[in-house]
């Protein structure tokens, strides 16, 4: 079976765009959670939440196409452009077609939706702007990469809500393996911090009125987070062959279904998730030393994945470092699992597990080792990134030193 | 907080939530009636309309504040009386 490794990474994120600022950031603990202020009929109406700031996107794009794009869409441009100029990879026509665009969106382009109904509904226009449609499809953002990058490979959107991006980058690496692709440009992109979108997750009932504090004794729920993470993915023959520099090998993939709840996770659904990642990667289980976690914050989501941890791994759960990266860029729903996974890769190809901020004291059901508030210096071999979304849809990836 | 205001919220209760009505009463503990935390969002969010009330309701910290169904009548009796006072 060829070995998949990663080549090249992007981000844009509520704690920094371009991967060195992302870095710093992520080890330095910065949260990147904030009040987000709409008005709503003179009324000021405000919800926790990790926007993306000073986000320009005439800096990655022609200004006369940004209009195309959803904000969504931007982000993916902008990290895929990061990505594939850090991996130093130049698409001849030959590889171009070889190359694939495999991207997971759990919303699309939710920012042009509301601004098409505020127009229709609210100010009474008769005519929504003529690129609404090109912009909110939810393939869009995978479709600007390819168009932006010249991708003419195989290229599509990956939408399982929360798992989107873990869906993609396993599916990519699936792709790689059986020879169907040679490269592939990966991860996910997603834009909702939108009135209506807010509002909609606040009828839920499952967030939290100020932090988002993962496996944390008094959690109050999920703060909601956007950006787009980006992976450069190729044989381990062709880069090194080309000299490139190798960040981490990308070992296995696992997916389940619960087939049981909507929302309400279940522990067997996310330990099969986990399970399948490893035996896919060939490791045993007291090989791993350290899980980037779904951790929402909200307490059945991390009391149930504390519980599947500890069938997966039995005693080892208390020796794996647990990051919470949530508590640092809030959830990015189909972005989610990009931007942990960069967090991934980095804890490996750096030693460095990143911190679950916010944590104060553990929770009954969470007594595991979550790095509470401060990054930590340890050798990390092997990883895991976990997504288990809405719908009961799970998905982990296994990232390993290469040697 | 009258019996047809009771009355009401049960319904709701029952309702939202697929139970017979007659096992309805004040002491009966969600937990028995199978409401689960999604059911008692629909419940919260039909309670609120009917009443014109807003209910401090998270379902990650309050869940275990409200136990039974009198605990759902004792909340919509308290935020009636708040907004009242506060007009």
């Amino acid at each position: 079976m060829r070995r998949i490794v990663i080549t090249g990474l992007g981000v844009v994120s509520p704690i920094g765009q371009g991967m060195p600022t992302f870095e710093q950031n992520l080890f330095g603990g910065v949260c990147g959670i904030e009040k987000l202020s709409f008005d709503h009929r003179g009324e000021t109406i405000t919800f926790p939440a990790a926007p993306v700031k000073d986000f320009n996107p005439d800096q990655w794009m022609d200004p006369k196409k940004v209009p195309l794009l959803d904000r969504f869409a931007q982000f993916a441009v902008a990290a895929a452009r990061q990505a594939i100029t850090e991996a130093g990879l130049t698409l001849t026509p030959a590889l171009a077609e070889r190359t694939g665009v495999i991207l997971g969106t759990g919303v699309g382009g939710q920012n042009t939706v509301e601004e098409s109904y505020n127009r229709l509904l609210v100010a009474g226009a008769t005519r929504v702007h003529p690129f609404t449609i090109p912009r909110l499809m939810i393939n869009a953002a995978a479709s600007q990469i390819s168009m932006e990058l010249g991708v003419q490979g195989p290229s599509f959107t990956v939408a399982s809500a929360c798992a989107s991006a873990i869906h993609a980058m396993g599916t990519a690496l699936a792709l790689l393996r059986s020879g169907l692709i040679d490269v592939a440009v990966t991860g996910g992109a997603e834009s909702s911090l939108t009135f209506g979108t807010l509002k909609g997750w606040e009828a839920l009932r499952v967030m939290a009125p100020d932090l988002c504090r993962p496996f944390a004794e008094g959690r109050a729920g999920m703060v909601l987070g956007e950006g787009a993470g980006i992976l450069i993915l190729e044989t381990l023959e062709a880069a090194q062959a080309r000299g490139a520099r190798i960040y981490s090998e990308f070992a296995g993939f696992g997916m389940s279904a619960d087939a049981k709840d909507l929302t309400t996770p279940d522990v067997n659904g996310a330990s099969r998730a986990v399970m399948n990642a490893i035996n896919d990667a060939g490791w045993t289980t007291d090989s791993v030393n350290h899980i980037n976690a779904h951790g929402t914050g909200t307490r059945i989501n991390d009391a149930t994945e504390t519980a599947a941890l500890k069938q997966v791994f039995g005693d080892h759960a208390r020796q794996l470092a647990i990051s919470a990266s949530k508590s640092q860029f809030g959830h990015a729903l189909g972005a989610a699992g990009a931007l942990e996974m960069l967090a991934t890769v980095l804890a490996v190809y750096k030693d460095c597990a990143p911190p679950t901020l916010n944590f104060k004291a553990g929770d009954p059901d969470c007594d595991l080792d979550y790095v509470p508030d401060v990054s930590r210096k340890m050798t990390i071999n092997r990883a895991l990134n976990n997504s288990f979304a809405f719908g009961g849809l799970n998905a982990s990836v296994a990232v390993q030193k290469l040697r | 907080m009258s019996n047809s205001q009771i009355d009401e919220i049960m319904d709701i209760v029952a309702q939202k939530a697929l139970l017979d009505r007659s096992r309805l009463k004040p002491e009966a503990r969600l937990s028995d009636l199978n409401v689960s935390s999604l059911d008692m969002v629909e419940v919260v969010f039909a309670l609120e309309d009917k009443f014109g009330i807003t209910l401090p309701f998270n379902a990650n910290t309050d869940g275990a504040g409200l136990a039974t169904v009198g605990d759902v009548i004792a909340l919509v009796e308290k935020q009636l009386s708040v907004q009242k006072a506060q007009g």
